[in-house]
C-alpha cells in the first residue's frame, strides 16, 4: 500500500506540531505570571515585616495575654488541614506532592486517634479528598494562581471559627514554598496556636529594631488582640502568594518539558516517515525492475538490462 | 520638621514619602496628632481618617478600615490590611457596602461586625464626597 502509512504519519506530525505550540503558549504565559507572582509577593512584604516589627516591640514591652489565638493544649486531638494547592492541573507533580503530603499527615494523626478536618484551597484539593470520601470542612477555589489579600482574609475566618470554638486543637498549613525558580517544595507549618510572641518576633525577621519604651493605645494587651488576627491573615497571604508563584513555576517546567518531548517526537516521526516514503518509492522502483525484466524475459531477449533501468537506479 | 512616612497594606504600600504631621484615630484614644519627635508609640486604629501632611505642603487623606500606627524615633508608619486613598473611592461600592450592613443591622441591631461595615462605608461616603466638593 504505498503512500499510506506515510499519509497516516503526516496526520500525527500535524497534530504534534498543534499540541507543540499549545505546550509553548503555555509555558510563556506561566513564565510571565512566576514574575507577577514573584512581584506580588514582594510588595505583600513591608506589611508583614512591619507587621513583625509591632509584634517585637511588644515582646520588648513585655505584652502577653491569653489571646485564643495562643492557647495551647496539652494533648492536640483533633487538627486542622489548611491544604493549599492549584484550581488547574497541567503542572507536573505540583498538586499531587502538597495533597501526598497532607494525606500522610492525615494518615498519622488517624493513627494516633485524632480527628481531622480539611479545609481545602484549590479545586484539585477539593476533587481529590472528595473522590476519596474524606470530610471536606470548607472549600475555596477559583483564585490560587492570583490569589487576593481578601482571599486571605475569608480563609483565615474560616480557620479561626474552628480554632476558636475548639473543635480543633491545632491548625497546619500545608502548601508549596517558593525558593527559587528552580526549586519549590511542599512544606507542612503549624499555623495555629500562635507561638508566643517573643518566638514569633524572631522567627519574622522584621526590620524595626525592637526598641523599649514605647507608649500603646489602647494597651500593650488590647493592640495584640487587634494584631494577632491580622497576623494570622497575613501569613496565609504569604502563603498563598507563596503557592501561586510555585504553581506557575511548576507549570512552566511541566510545559517546557512538554514542549521539549513534542519536538523530539517530531523529529522521530518524521524519521520513520521519511523512511516509509523511502521504502514505498524503492518498492515501486523494484516493481518497475521486475516488471521490465519478466517482459524482457518473456520476449526472448539476453537479461542484460537496459541503460535506461541504470539511470533509475542511479537516480534513487 | 519632616520625618519619613509610609503606609503600607498588604498588596501594596500606599504611601512612601515625607511628611511633616500624621493625624490618626486609636482605638480608645480618639484623635491623634504626630508632629517630629513624637515618642514612640504603637496604637490601633479606628474606622477612621488618616490625614498625612506632606513636607511640601499637601495633605493626603486615606479610609482607613483598620490597623496600626508605628511611631519610632524618626518615623511614622501607618500599616492597615483594608485602607483607601480617598481620591480613589468608589462610591458606587461604599453605598452597596452600606445598604448590605443596614440589612444585616435591621434583623440584629448588635451586630459588631455589621456595625463596623457601616462605619467603614459612612467614612468612605462621606471623604469621597468631601473630596469632590
Amino acid at each position: 500500500m504505498p503512500g499510506g502509512a506515510e499519509r497516516i504519519l503526516k496526520r500525527r506530525i500535524g497534530s504534534v506540531k498543534n499540541t507543540k505550540k499549545i505546550t509553548r503558549a503555555m509555558e510563556l504565559i506561566a513564565a510571565t505570571r512566576v514574575a507577577r507572582a514573584q512581584t506580588r509577593a514582594r510588595a505583600a512584604r513591608p506589611y508583614s515585616e512591619q507587621l513583625t516589627g509591632v509584634i517585637e516591640s511588644l515582646a520588648a514591652g513585655g505584652a502577653d495575654v491569653n489571646h485564643p489565638l495562643l492557647r495551647q493544649v496539652e494533648k492536640v486531638e483533633n487538627v486542622a488541614f489548611v491544604v493549599c494547592a492549584g484550581d488547574r492541573g497541567l503542572a507536573g507533580a505540583y498538586n499531587s506532592s502538597v495533597i501526598r503530603a497532607a494525606e500522610r499527615e492525615i494518615q498519622a494523626l488517624r493513627a494516633e486517634g485524632g480527628d481531622y478536618k480539611i479545609i481545602s484551597v484549590g479545586k484539585k484539593v477539593r476533587e481529590y479528598f472528595e473522590f476519596r470520601g474524606f470530610a471536606l470542612h470548607a472549600t475555596f477555589e477559583g483564585f490560587t494562581d492570583n490569589p487576593t489579600y481578601e482571599n486571605a482574609r475569608e480563609i483565615a475566618r474560616a480557620v479561626r471559627e474552628l480554632f476558636d470554638s475548639g473543635e480543633v486543637d491545632q491548625v497546619e498549613l500545608i502548601y508549596t514554598e517558593f525558593i527559587s525558580m528552580g526549586t519549590q517544595r511542599p512544606v507542612v507549618r503549624r499555623f495555629l496556636p500562635l507561638e508566643d510572641t517573643k518566638t514569633m518576633a524572631e522567627a519574622g525577621g522584621g526590620d524595626a529594631e525592637a526598641l523599649a519604651g514605647f507608649s500603646f493605645e489602647p494597651s500593650p494587651e488590647g493592640v495584640l488582640e487587634d494584631l494577632l488576627p491580622r497576623y494570622v491573615e497575613a501569613r496565609l497571604f504569604a502563603a498563598l502568594l507563596d503557592a501561586a508563584a510555585s504553581e506557575h513555576a511548576n507549570r512552566q517546567r511541566a510545559m517546557k518539558a512538554a514542549t521539549d518531548n513534542a519536538e523530539e517526537l517530531i523529529i522521530k516521526l518524521s524519521r520513520i516517515m521519511n523512511r516509509a516514503r523511502q521504502e514505498s518509492i524503492t518498492t515501486e522502483i523494484m516493481e518497475i525492475v521486475g516488471g521490465a525484466e519478466s517482459l524482457a524475459a518473456g520476449k526472448g531477449d539476453d537479461t542484460k538490462p537496459t541503460p535506461y533501468d541504470f539511470d533509475l537506479a542511479d537516480a534513487i | 520638621m519632616a520625618f519619613a512616612v509610609e503606609f503600607v497594606s498588604p498588596e501594596t504600600s500606599l504611601y512612601s514619602g515625607e511628611g511633616t504631621q500624621v493625624v490618626a484615630r486609636t482605638r480608645g484614644g480618639g484623635e491623634i496628632a504626630f508632629l517630629a519627635g513624637h515618642e514612640p508609640f504603637i496604637g490601633s486604629l479606628q474606622v477612621s481618617e488618616v490625614r498625612v501632611t506632606e513636607a511640601a505642603g499637601e495633605t493626603r487623606s486615606f479610609a482607613v478600615r483598620s490597623g496600626f500606627v508605628s511611631v519610632t524615633g524618626e518615623k511614622v508608619t501607618v500599616l492597615s490590611d483594608l485602607a483607601v486613598p480617598s481620591t480613589d473611592i468608589d462610591t458606587a461600592a461604599a453605598q452597596a457596602d452600606l445598604a448590605v450592613a443596614e440589612e444585616a443591622l435591621r434583623s440584629d441591631e448588635h451586630n459588631a461586625f455589621a456595625l463596623e461595615d457601616q462605619k467603614w462605608a459612612e467614612l468612605r461616603l462621606r471623604l469621597a464626597t468631601g473630596a469632590d466638593a
